[in-house]
């Protein structure tokens, strides 16, 4: 009984360490990325709120919970209130599963830095990658606005047509270190991580994942130019808030799987493997404002060309070639 | 046909040197941005930094003062007539020594749209747009400036110019052939046939 409620009071305790890092990360990400994207465009960033701009984050969650919470008069209101959950909550369960570091020892008890360890994790991440359409396109459509459902539309098309590429390209992980598992496929990664051996899935689930992520080549869902702001034209106040950190958690959620996936997660020398894990998402976050920084939006064709004649037939050649040379 | 002809080039250059072209024109792209990262940022940080402005640029109007220090709007309403707002009122009244000047004299700054039409009609250079822009109120009355508000002590961009020193008008300053470049008034009886 005594150590149910102690291993209870362990995960709460994770949950809550996890949640708050990843809140607050989220936060500040939003701040790098109008800070680094300033620079990038010659121009400043925020720097009014606070020294360099720090406290723009919090200025910008008071005026978001300030706001009024708007429903249009025309929208289904019960799935248009709960479609903003639905993209937060995924991205942010899929943090349950990747491990944090190696199992530490605290008052002769042995705890492994990771919420839940279950064998079919690389399912999971995505089957909740999957439920996050529904967010997208759940919330396009409750709008009942022309603009939100073209965004709708465009996000469930793509989101759905870059699945594909992004499942197929870690087949040859789940290959090489035979389990569904996160913490066993950051084990398989003791030696050399899987980058140096699996480029071409490592490039094929870095582009897919970012399409996953309706960030800017891909950001067509919600391409502020044709579509007001696509499928949360309709949305205000903390609501809009809910779409928007979902979007830098996702950010987040995927550096954590570039890097366990073939970064070799919190392995590195020197640091202790919380440590190692934070400064990948943290590059792989980097490098996608820089990508947003730099690369126009695709077009609705050249998108769909791109998934389905160049990433999938590679995928799937990565898995034959792969399979083949592991058989030998 | 030019165009044909490149239409007919494209599916025969091969793969390998359209891939090599492409990624090379994505790192020359990510090339760029990273250079702009390290360069320094050409933003004007507005209050606190304030660009001069070029004399002529458009905002505030005023009225203008000759180099004798008196009023130049001679209030011909010339202004006010070219005005497509209709912001521009005066009265005109003549002065004891000959001279014309308004009377009083309003611009309705909430209506005016900087335009610079009023100069460009003034035949004193009296009317004259500063790049004064920071001229806001809280009080939308308070944007109806009178003459007072107007006036100020110099000549503005067209400093040694004097309306009456010119026109042959005669005042108690100079009489008919006394002004500069005037010539004395012919005798009309001299030049009958």
């Amino acid at each position: 009984m005594l150590a149910w409620i102690a291993g209870l009071i362990l995960l709460l305790v994770k949950l809550a360490v996890i949640l708050l890092v990843v809140l607050l990360v989220a936060a500040y990400l939003v701040w790098a990325e109008r800070k680094l994207l300033g620079r990038l465009q010659v121009r400043l960033g925020p720097n009014r709120a606070g020294k360099f701009g720090l406290l723009q984050p919090i200025a910008d969650m008071i005026k978001l919970l300030a706001k009024e919470d708007l429903v249009p008069e025309a929208a289904d209101r019960i799935i248009f209130l709960l479609a903003p959950a639905v993209v937060t909550t995924t991205a942010l369960l899929m943090f349950a599963v990747v491990p944090f570091g190696p199992d530490i020892m605290l008052f002769g008890r042995q705890i492994p830095l990771i919420i839940s360890d279950i064998n079919v994790a690389l399912l999971l991440v995505f089957a909740f990658s999957s439920l996050g359409v529904y967010g997208v396109a759940l919330g396009g459509w409750a709008s009942n606005s022309k603009f939100a459902l073209m965004g709708g539309i465009r996000g469930a098309a793509q989101m759905i047509s870059y699945e594909l590429p992004l499942g197929l390209s870690l087949v040859p992980v789940v290959m090489l270190a035979r389990s569904f598992s996160l913490v066993d496929i950051v084990n398989a990664q003791t030696g050399y991580p899987f980058i140096l051996i699996q480029p071409l899935a490592f490039a094929i689930f870095v582009i897919s994942a970012m399409a996953e992520s309706k960030r800017i080549p891909f950001d067509l869902p919600e391409a502020e130019n044709e579509l007001g702001a696509g499928f949360h034209t309709e949305y205000s106040g903390m609501r809009f808030g809910l779409f928007f950190l979902g979007e830098y958690v996702h950010m987040q959620v995927l550096g954590a799987l570039i890097a366990v996936f073939f970064l070799g997660g919190w392995r590195g020398p020197w640091l202790p493997g919380p440590v190692w894990l934070f400064i990948k998402i943290i590059v792989v976050a980097l490098i996608m404002i820089w990508i947003r920084g730099t690369l126009p939006r695709l077009r609705y064709d050249q998108l769909m060309a791109i998934c389905w004649k160049v990433l999938v037939p590679a995928a799937l050649l990565n898995i034959i070639i792969t399979g083949f040379i592991i058989l030998i | 046909m030019p165009s044909e002809k490149q239409n007919k080039a494209r599916p025969a250059e091969n793969p390998g040197s359209v891939i090599a072209a492409s990624l090379k024109a994505l790192g020359s792209g990510f090339a760029t941005t990273a250079k702009h990262l390290l360069r320094k940022p050409i933003t004007e940080q507005y209050p606190e930094e304030k660009r001069r402005l070029p004399e002529r640029s458009r905002a505030r109007i005023v009225l203008t003062r000759d180099p004798d220090g008196q009023e130049r709007c001679v209030a011909c309403y010339l202004c006010s007539a070219a005005c497509p707002v209709s912001c521009i009122s005066m009265q005109s009244v003549e002065r004891q020594d000959g001279r014309r000047q308004a009377a009083w004299f309003r611009i309705n700054f909430s209506r005016c749209i900087y335009c610079g039409l009023c100069e460009e009609a003034c035949p004193t250079s009296a009317i004259q747009l500063t790049p004064d822009f920071e001229n806001c109120r809280q009080d939308v009355l308070a944007m109806v400036f009178e003459k007072n508000d107007l006036l100020v002590n110099h000549g503005g961009k067209d400093d040694s110019y004097c309306f009456y020193r010119h026109a042959g008008i005669v005042t108690d300053g100079a009489g008919k052939g006394e002004h500069r470049n005037e010539h004395a008034p012919v005798d009309v009886k001299s030049n009958l046939p």
